[in-house]
């Protein structure tokens, strides 16, 4: 048989070809010189604006989907919107580590390779439909993000946290590949598409069974839902504050993707199986995050358990997705809003803890007492953080509260309003700590009546004006991402 | 085909690999036990993809066994962080945070 080269579309590759051109320059730029050093950062978040350019350019195309490699790799509105979200992300978290990495006892130019190299892994998952593809991304945004939270190599803590982190990651990712043996086991298929198509998945095999729950539990430590998150609050609080910012949002919204793409594509006619296993998950997530998070007195802990419970709201779309093509519609929908809002609001109120850290050295929650005093600005941004994550109107996160309750209403099933009263009764339990950090912030008097302002650098200043904008702007004007729902084409399962 | 063989020994292998993991102190014991977990993946798509009839078993094997070193190599390169500031490679005993 003669050898037929694969059809390759170099524009829907081009934002991660960018990506890969931006990562040679980071690496040619750190070993050319030491002066270098300042400006490794800045080609990292310029390469990364470069590649939204294409991500744009493909969004405005009239050719709806791109699919190649026998529809392994496809390039569609779904992949797009969350390359988008990832390369925006990754530059926030840029922003974010530019002053905290510089200034303090770091590698730099590796640091910044291995974000780039995460990164490229998350859009890759965007698209991916095809085990081996899946793995091979999960694994490429999953290795550096273990030596990231790593990276202070002298720090007791950090060093807690990306051994905690890689241990449970890789068992994961050990599971998650047996249950993808026993998957092309069964159908003899790797590609997403042909595994729906074949006539073994539809059965009710154990073998098959088994074969989803291990790649379901696989991810399900990814996005860190109970009872697979003991890993997170540890390493969320040894890590590096902007690497924690990067794990809570992109790496977890990388999870979310694959098991969107893995399960509403792939398993699609096992939703008997998936949907009361995301049904469990996303109850326990909720109730024992927001439980935890209620006692933390460290804020990244806080935060930590606070994504741990906001995993759980994300997850709950899911656990109806299976009943219609409209069902499924909806739910990746809200799923995709919520981690839009999810992803500005997260990484906005790291970005205030990490300005604030830089006066206070502290982590403590009580450290933030009287925060409005001396530093108005960063509590008002933070207050409207807070808010959103707790789901208040008129800011972002009520928005995409509300898309979940829909999603899980409308297909009028027992589960759905079961699940629907969960998030409810979460709701009310998450305002409670949330609303402590803006007591704490605006009513307590100062610690240790230091009321020297805190200096802000530009670039943390110019991620808190992209977050604030977004959880602001999607707030009032939902209807911007209201169109993302209509991602047709995966809901039809191609 | 004699395909039940292959299958028993990989879930053997996973076994074994999952009561390492869950069970073992040492940190080089516990990455070893995930290697096992990943060589009964490997027997599991090699005995599929032959059953099928399919390369795509053995290519899937291929891109586990590679992505598996360089996992690994992180893996040990935390380890020895491990021991250099602790003297002690026991993964049970670096639980300084809690709660």
């Amino acid at each position: 048989m003669p050898f037929v080269a694969p059809y390759l579309d170099y524009h829907a590759f081009a934002p991660e070809l960018v990506l890969i051109a931006t990562f040679v320059a980071v690496l040619v730029a750190d070993l050319i010189g030491e002066r270098n050093k300042p400006l490794l950062g800045t080609i990292a978040g310029l390469g990364l604006l470069g590649s939204m350019v294409p991500v744009l350019t493909l969004a405005v195309a009239d050719e709806p989907v791109r699919a190649m490699f026998g529809g392994g790799y496809v390039v569609d509105n779904f992949a797009l919107t969350l390359k988008a979200l990832f390369i925006i992300g990754g530059y926030v978290v840029i922003l974010l580590s530019t002053n905290y990495i510089a200034e303090g006892d770091f590698w730099e130019g590796e640091y910044y390779l291995m974000l780039l190299a995460s990164i490229l892994g998350m859009t890759m998952m965007a698209s991916s439909r095809d085990l081996v593809l899946i793995f091979v991304a999960l694994e490429l945004l999953s290795i550096p993000a273990y030596m990231l939270a790593t990276w202070r190599k002298r720090d007791p803590k950090s060093n807690e946290a990306g051994l905690k982190y890689y241990l449970m990651g890789v068992f994961a990712t050990a599971i998650m590949l047996y249950g993808m043996s026993l998957i092309f086991g069964v159908t003899g298929q790797t590609g997403l598409a042909a595994i729906a198509a074949s006539p073994a998945i539809a059965g009710t095999a154990p073998v098959i069974t088994l074969g989803v729950v291990f790649v379901i539990a696989g991810f399900g430590f990814k996005v860190s839902a109970v009872p697979f998150h003991t890993w997170a609050p540890d390493t969320y609080e040894g890590a590096p504050t902007p690497v924690t910012a990067f794990l809570s949002v992109a790496s977890k919204a990388g999870g979310f993707v694959a098991l969107t793409s893995l399960c509403l594509v792939g398993f699609a006619t096992q939703e008997e199986v998936w949907q009361p296993l995301f049904w469990v998950l996303a109850a326990l997530s909720m109730t024992v995050g927001n439980l935890l998070a209620l006692r933390q007195t460290n804020i990244v802990r806080m935060l930590a358990y606070s994504s741990v419970a906001q995993g759980g709201y994300m997850l709950a779309p899911l656990a109806v997705a299976g009943h219609s093509i409209d069902g499924r519609r909806e739910s990746i929908g809200a799923l995709v809003v919520y981690l839009l809002v999810y992803g500005a609001m997260n990484l906005g109120a790291f970005a205030i803890v990490i300005a604030v850290a830089r006066k206070t050295r502290s982590g403590e929650i009580s450290s933030y007492g009287g925060l409005f005093q001396y530093a108005p600005g960063l509590t008002v941004v933070m207050t409207v953080f807070v808010f959103a994550l707790a789901g208040i109107p008129p800011l972002g996160g009520w928005f995409a509260k509300f898309v979940i309750f829909k999603a899980l209403v409308n297909p009028g099933t027992s589960a759905g309003y079961a699940l629907a009263i969960v998030v409810g009764v979460n709701s009310v339990i998450a305002l409670f700590y949330y609303a402590r950090i803006a007591q704490q912030m605006w009513m307590q008097p100062v610690p240790d009546e230091d009321r020297t302002p805190i200096r802000v650098p530009p670039s943390l200043v110019g991620a808190l004006g992209i977050c604030c904008l977004v959880t602001l702007v999607l707030g009032v004007l939902p209807g911007l991402v209201g169109e993302i729902g209509d991602l047709a084409e995966l809901a039809s399962g191609r | 085909m004699l395909l039940n063989q292959f299958l028993l020994l990989a879930a053997v292998l996973f076994s074994i690999g999952v009561y390492g993991v869950l069970a073992r102190r040492n940190g080089v014991l516990v990455l070893m036990s995930i290697e096992l977990i990943l060589n009964a993946v490997n027997i599991n798509l090699v005995a599929f993809g032959a059953y099928h009839g399919t390369v795509s078993g053995q290519v899937f094997a291929l891109f586990v066994i590679a992505v598996a070193a360089a996992e690994v190599g992180v893996g040990l390169a935390i380890v020895l962080l491990l021991y250099r500031n602790r003297q002690s490679i026991a993964v049970d005993e670096v639980s300084s945070m809690k709660g």
